[in-house]
């Protein structure tokens, strides 16, 4: 009787244990959750952004290298005009370059935040960052408009539309994103790291320079990565300074054209189910292939560069 | 040159950084301000917004940002909670969390045209919410869950092992740890994640124009009952936020002082978000303080 | 328990979540979805439709005209605003929508204002926006590259202007706008720049020209006088009933007509003096 209360006691789960299952349930079904999120968007690309190929018998490398874009009428051959590479062009150019200004500027902000003087970086710093986050896109294209694209007329010459506003607009974009995610990179990096540099009698940028740094370089490419994804999704912002013409960009100050911007541009004024439509949709699905290929180049790059930790 | 000298010119390159950014900021604030607050006046932002004559205010936008920023916060921070904790601390480490991290991350490239789209096909359509609140802050929690979502993880992740290892020493189970150790000790990290969060929601436009509408039909501020259609806590009315109304106006608005009442909107967003961003930090340190005990945050 | 908040974040959402799909509003309300050229009006009149009549409401939404008539035809809205005809869309069924014209507009080119330029004859602007004319120096201005500036493709006004000027030339590959008010934004700020817009949008900050030696006027518009204009459509699905009937007469009553679309730099369907169809043929109206 009694051994078999106690036996009953030790093999019931205990409250632990029962907390314990609770936890992973509940937080495995807000994963849940998101990855139906994910998966149906996905899904919903997918199936719009393929229907141009299989519906509509576009042929796929046309798609990709085709430099007229004309998606309402049909060239000689009675082909619909959907070439893509100036978009393409367009949106690797501007997130590229975005990245290259926004990378030093990021890392420079936080390693100021973390390593030399993390009060007023706290104090100053971050508040700015998380303000730039705030401003919307809207906002950002409008100062755009009327500060960076004159100029960019009267230093570079054109008419002021293009990449290169493009760049400038974005690189304030993504500078706060970078810069928060790098900083919790290097906020990742343990102390005695430095601790232990420094006692070796480095100075304190040599430490930052070859350890900081090096221990945290998957944290600052994921977040470069991730800045560049936002670049690439960016669109209110671009196409008010991009100039928005569906032309192979031919220098940095000649008006183009990014996914973005021609998939924004034409969604309210094409009919669900056209080819039209099913092409923009084809866009929006090169828009979500894009980020994960080059998260892949890099991240395979990543892991020839980090250092063991 | 020697290391120290090496020191002495980077560390001044940094300090020049940091002041750079500083002053892109202050630019653009100044910027805002300046050419905006001339036009706020107390008329401006209690009004009711013009379609076509001059004289507009900005008074149902700006409720309705505020209603729209709660309510998708409300979905949106249990669930990129459960998720980061899931992440970071039950996930197993091999190649389908990676795969699942690599979804998310790439979930927040999407441009926000593309989930506003979505949303006004799965939300407004076919779960017939129409154009409302309700399925603009559901759209805006698929813009936002990636970001929170990682937010979370980062700094879950970045809380020292040697914590989670005195909370087992102390007989807690793995759950009790992560709610009474880990997360308290991460707050900060969340939640400037969540102040990163509420400052886009407060700024989209594009995903909210195909969901939560672009008309803002006049409220009825004297009922509160949110079943009747003109409450301003009815969730299934159409609402146009702030931004939404920054946007179409000088898209295709006619109205006589459209570049006036979007300077106007634009520095009155940029003082909200200014205002969470400070309330946040206040009480996020009191949170924490009461949740860790600790006499400054970490 | 300090585990408490965790519950109390979860628990309004879940609520909400669950309130939300039992939910019956007191009140009537119809959508209307589409042209961002027709929002304006439309808004304006749903105010004061609601003003007259307390708890019905008129939800306007802009989003393009393929929006609201792919919409309409689908059935998820009331009422589909366009600015083109329903049959000049692919992929619309027009034939089980009803057309309703509720106004005229003008759609006229505009330069930068420092341009001195006053007219010019329609060729010479199918030949700047086909790039066959591409420095106003061709057309007896200063030296300075034309700068043409184009709305995106499917877009009502740019449709207007092609059928009217272009006459079936292909426009060349230009910037494009997706917004009036952008387009404005730029051919103001942009020297050398040169666009088209509709007669409402029209302010100081740019130029309108004549064409032809006509000015864009609204009572050149009524007699045809100036060619460049359409018809802005609201469509329904079969014939309207019920709240969106009554909203329909009342935009087509005088007051909104006179009053509100007037005033706006639309034309009043009923000032127009002649009709024109689809295929471009003109009859006189009498009145």
């Amino acid at each position: 009787m009694k051994n078999d209360e106690i036996r009953a006691s030790l093999l019931k789960r205990s409250r632990a244990t029962k907390n314990e299952r609770f936890g992973k349930i509940l937080t495995g079904l807000c994963i849940a959750i998101i990855l139906t999120v994910v998966l149906a968007i996905f899904y919903f690309v997918a199936s719009k952004g393929l229907a141009t190929f299989f519906k509509d018998k576009v042929n796929l490398w046309k798609f990709l290298t085709g430099t007229v874009w004309n998606p309402g009428t049909t060239d000689a051959q009675g082909n619909p005009q959907v070439g893509a590479l100036p978009m393409i062009v367009g949106s690797f150019g501007v997130t590229f370059l975005a990245a290259i200004v926004a990378t030093p500027f990021a890392i420079g902000a936080a390693v100021f935040m973390t390593e030399i003087s993390p009060k007023v970086g706290k104090k100053v710093l971050q508040p700015v960052i998380e303000l730039l986050v705030g401003i919307p896109s809207v906002v950002y294209g409008f100062i755009g408009l009327s500060v960076v694209v004159p100029f960019v007329r009267r230093t570079f010459g054109g008419s002021g539309f293009g990449i290169l506003s493009g760049t400038f607009v974005l690189f304030v974009m993504i500078l706060p994103t970078v810069t928060s995610m790098t900083i919790d990179a290097l906020n990742a990096v343990p102390r005695n790291y430095r601790e232990a540099s420094l006692a070796l009698g480095a100075t304190r940028w040599q430490t930052i320079y070859k350890v900081v740094l090096r221990a945290s370089t998957s944290g600052i490419i994921t977040a470069v990565v991730f800045g560049m994804s936002r670049a690439f999704g960016e669109a209110l912002a671009v196409q008010m300074v991009i100039g928005n013409a569906m032309l192979l960009p031919s220098n940095l100050i000649s008006p183009a054209s990014t996914l973005t911007s021609v998939l924004t541009m034409g969604m309210g004024n094409s009919v669900m189910g056209t080819l039209s439509n099913n092409a923009l949709w084809s866009l929006a699905l090169l828009l979500l292939i894009m980020p994960l290929v080059f998260n892949l180049i890099i991240r395979r790059i990543a892991k020839k560069g980090a250092m063991h930790r | 040159m020697t290391p120290r000298k090496w020191d002495k010119v980077a560390t001044t390159m940094l300090y020049l950084i940091s002041g750079f950014i500083i002053v892109v900021l202050a630019f653009l604030l100044l910027y805002i301000l300046i050419s905006g607050l001339p036009h706020v006046t107390w008329k401006f932002i209690t009004g009711r917004s013009s379609s076509f004559a001059a004289g507009g205010g900005i008074g149902i936008q700006l409720f309705n940002s505020l209603y729209l920023l709660i309510l998708s916060m409300l979905i949106s921070i249990p669930l990129s909670l459960g998720a980061g904790i899931y992440l970071s601390e039950y996930a197993p480490k091999n190649w389908l969390t990676d795969l699942i991290r690599n979804m998310i991350e790439i979930l927040s490239s999407l441009p926000s045209v593309v989930v506003g789209l979505f949303g006004f096909l799965v939300f407004s359509i076919n779960m017939k919410l129409g154009f409302s609140i309700l399925s603009g802050a559901l759209a805006l929690t698929v813009f936002n869950l990636p970001l929170l979502t990682r937010k979370v993880e980062d700094s879950l992740q970045a809380v020292h092992y040697t914590q989670r290892e005195a909370g087992y020493a102390l007989g807690l189970s793995r759950w009790e740890t992560v709610t009474h150790v880990v997360v308290p000790a991460a707050l900060p990290g969340i939640l400037t994640g969540m102040i990163l969060g509420a400052g886009r929601v407060f700024g989209e436009a594009a995903a909210l124009i195909y969901t939560a509408g672009q008309s803002s039909p006049p409220l009825d501020f004297s009922n509160w009952n949110p079943t009747y259609i003109a409450s301003p806590l009815n969730p299934l009315r159409s609402a146009e936020t702030l931004a939404v109304h920054i946007w179409k106006i000088n898209s295709e608005g006619i109205i006589p002082d459209a570049s006036a009442v979007s300077a106007g909107s634009s520095a009155i967003l940029i003082l909200f978000v200014l205002l969470f961003n400070f309330a946040a930090r206040y009480f996020g340190n009191k949170l924490y303080r009461h949740l860790t005990g600790a006499r400054e945050r970490g | 328990m300090k585990k408490k908040w965790l519950y109390l974040l979860g628990l309004p959402a879940l609520t909400l979540m669950l309130t939300a799909c039992e939910f019956k509003q007191t009140g009537q309300s119809i959508t209307a979805v589409g042209s961002s050229a027709l929002q304006p009006l439309v808004e304006a009149a749903g105010d004061e439709f609601t003003k007259e009549n307390s708890g019905e409401f008129i939800n306007v939404q802009g989003g393009g005209s393929g929006t609201g008539l792919s919409q309409i035809q689908s059935g998820s809205v009331e009422i589909g605003n366009s600015d083109l005809y329903a049959s000049q869309k692919s992929g619309i069924d027009a034939s089980k929508l009803v057309d309703h014209k509720v106004a005229v507009v003008g759609v006229t080119p505009v330069i930068n204002p420092k341009l001195k330029l006053t007219n010019l004859s329609i060729a010479e602007l199918a030949k700047i926006f086909s790039g066959d004319i591409t420095n106003w120096q061709q057309l007896g201005g200063p030296d300075q590259t034309i700068v043409v500036i184009n709305r995106a493709q499917g877009s009502g006004t740019r449709d207007t202007f092609e059928r009217w000027v272009m006459k079936g030339q292909t426009s060349m590959q230009a910037q494009e706008q997706d917004s009036t008010g952008m387009v404005r934004q730029i051919v103001a700020s942009t020297p050398g720049a040169i666009s088209y817009m509709a007669f409402p949008y029209v302010d100081k900050t740019i130029k309108t020209i004549k064409v032809d030696g006509v000015s864009p006027t609204s009572a050149n518009v009524t007699t045809n006088k100036w060619q460049i204009w359409s018809y802005e459509h609201m469509y329904t699905n079969g014939q309207p009933t019920g709240l969106t009937k009554r909203f329909m007469a009342y935009v087509l009553s005088d007051k909104i007509q006179q009053k509100v679309v007037a005033e706006m730099g639309y034309i009043p369907v009923n000032d127009m003096k002649v009709s024109r169809t689809l295929k471009g043929k003109v009859a006189k109206i009498n009145s």
